[in-house]
């Protein structure tokens, strides 16, 4: 009897003792693989000195580039990004809205074809490149800032479609219930219960998306799709780094700025 | 008894706040349509070029797939090789910022200041400097990888160390072991797992990035991205695409299994 016992678990114990040493291995293939794959091309010979030029642009940045009246500077690109920011994620926002009810998965409901579709389409519109959504809409309404705004709002919802559902699937569904059985209909249901339950988190996500569509919108430009991005892309072709200093420090000083207002709304949100 | 029906203030009687709210977004939302000079006529109207492309999109030249399989792998392992060096540069600043492992305020918040910092370059500037420092190739791209996923593992770090039990640090203190051995066998045991888990989040971000980093020039398969859109090949760009998603999804696949194994 004793020694039955005793055998199964020293069998476990030999696969839970030396399973760390399979894990060591498979590891060490994949950065074995991983190593040897890249090719290294090694420092160019002008690294040291364009790092010296960098580093000193980015002591020495160009003020006079901060604001010049001419509508292509610093301050009013900086706005610029962030219209291309807002505008994109307010329009997606609201088409994220009828997303998000169909990829939420209801109570009864067979397979979830319905919600499996929708989530299906929405890690599609996640994963499709920023970039190349925004040179394919540069094709559309030529280069600058709407090409931008189109390019967030389509891409921003694939995160706030998944968001915004799983914020509907969690959501408490007692004020529904309420209306149900004092003999209201789907649309006050939705207007009166649904709306305003899920309503303060829909906008704290639309704001946290918000942040991540400025850093966005700071990077589309490098294709030509408006905002702070292109003269950022001129100036490190052409070598002007005390220009990409001050414009460093812009888009800094924005991230900053809009990630602390941004999480002061949503702490008085929620 | 009382018979009083409560008073409302005016701002409430009048909706001020609500009422204000809606104004303000109406005028953010007309100032930034004029700034960024959108025409909603103007996208109707040239849909026509917008749907070509899609349906030149839909036709993938399948017989490209086997000239960007290289890159592919280039892609993962520039992403494999830069949330490592990242992560490994994350540990010693996610210590140092840890609210209650280090009680020097200004030592603390410092650190968290370089951190934030970091933290607010998006991925494709750092690869524009990159790229000017290294020259064009998976270095850049690597350096890149490297340097964003330390500004984001290390915050995700910190958070998990400041959540941990401090009772078997108090008891290893209390018979004097120093700060080296105390972190290896009282804080490290305690967020392994979850340090791994994080890990692996960070690298699914990093496969998703580095797919465009060699828009750029920095490497990988955004190199033959680039390549197929300028010369308006956009058979090819489907083929890239849907294999990177592909890609992306197994990554992801394994990854989430992996972190639901680990927690």
């Amino acid at each position: 009897m004793q020694t039955t016992l005793s055998k199964k678990p020293l069998t476990l114990t030999f696969w839970h003792r030396w399973r760390w040493l399979l894990w060591l291995v498979v590891v060490a293939v994949i950065y074995l693989w991983a190593v040897t794959g890249l090719h290294f091309t090694g420092l160019q010979e002008s690294a040291a000195a364009v790092s010296r030029s960098i580093v000193h642009g980015l002591v020495h940045p160009d003020w006079s580039y901060v604001y010049n009246g001419s509508g292509e500077d610093l301050v009013s690109l900086i706005f610029q990004t962030l219209a291309i920011a807002f505008l994109g994620t307010f329009i997606s926002a609201l088409i994220s809205v009828p997303f998000a009810f169909w990829a939420a998965r209801g109570s009864h409901e067979w397979l979830h074809v319905r919600s499996r579709s929708g989530k299906i389409i929405l890690t599609l519109i996640r994963t499709f490149p920023e970039i190349v959504l925004a040179i394919m809409f540069i094709k559309a309404v030529g280069p600058g800032s709407y090409a931008g705004v189109l390019a967030v709002s389509i891409h921003s919802i694939g995160m706030l479609g998944k968001l915004f559902s799983e914020a509907i699937e969690n959501m408490d569904r007692g004020a529904d219930e309420a209306i149900t059985s004092a003999g209201g209909n789907g649309a006050q249901i939705f207007m009166l219960a649904t709306l305003p339950t899920i309503m303060p988190e829909f906008i704290s996500y639309t704001l946290y998306r918000f942040e991540i569509a400025v850093r966005s919108a700071s990077i589309l430009g490098m294709v030509g799709a408006g905002g702070i991005g292109t003269p950022m892309i001129f100036a490190i072709q052409t070598r002007n780094w005390p220009r990409v200093g001050i414009i460093l420090l812009g888009i800094v000083l924005m991230v900053l700025l809009i990630d602390s207002l941004s999480e002061q709304l949503r702490k008085r949100l929620i | 008894m009382m018979t009083q029906v409560p008073r409302r203030p005016w701002t409430q009687r009048w909706h001020v706040k609500p009422i204000g709210w809606t104004v303000l977004m109406v005028g953010l939302l007309i100032a930034s349509s004029r700034m960024t000079g959108v025409d909603v006529a103007m996208f109707f109207g040239n849909l026509g070029q917008f749907t070509e492309l899609l349906v030149r999109m839909s036709q993938p030249a399948w017989d490209y797939l086997p000239v960007i399989l290289n890159p592919l792998y280039e892609t993962i392992q520039m992403a494999i090789l830069g949330t490592t060096i990242g992560a490994v540069f994350a540990v010693p600043f996610a210590v140092l910022a840890a609210s209650n492992l280090v009680h020097n305020r200004w030592l603390r918040g410092g650190i968290r200041l370089i951190l934030d910092l970091v933290r607010t370059l998006p991925d494709l500037l750092l690869a524009a400097i990159f790229v000017a420092i290294f020259g064009i190739g998976s270095t850049a791209g690597v350096v890149t990888l490297a340097i964003f996923s330390f500004g984001m593992v290390s915050k995700l770090f910190y958070e998990v160390i400041e959540t941990i039990d401090m009772g078997p640090l108090e008891a290893m203190e209390s018979v004097g072991a120093n700060p080296l051995v105390i972190i290896w066998y009282a804080v490290l045991p305690q967020i392994l797992n979850q340090f791994v888990s994080y890990f692996l989040y960070t690298l699914e971000i990093n496969v998703r990035a580095s797919t465009v980093l060699g828009y750029l020039g920095a490497g990988g398969i955004g190199v033959f991205l680039q390549r197929s859109l300028n010369e308006f090949n956009y058979s090819q760009t489907a083929v890239i695409i849907l294999a990177t998603l592909v890609v992306v999804m197994v990554i992801d696949g394994i990854s989430n299994h992996l972190r639901r194994v680990l927690l």
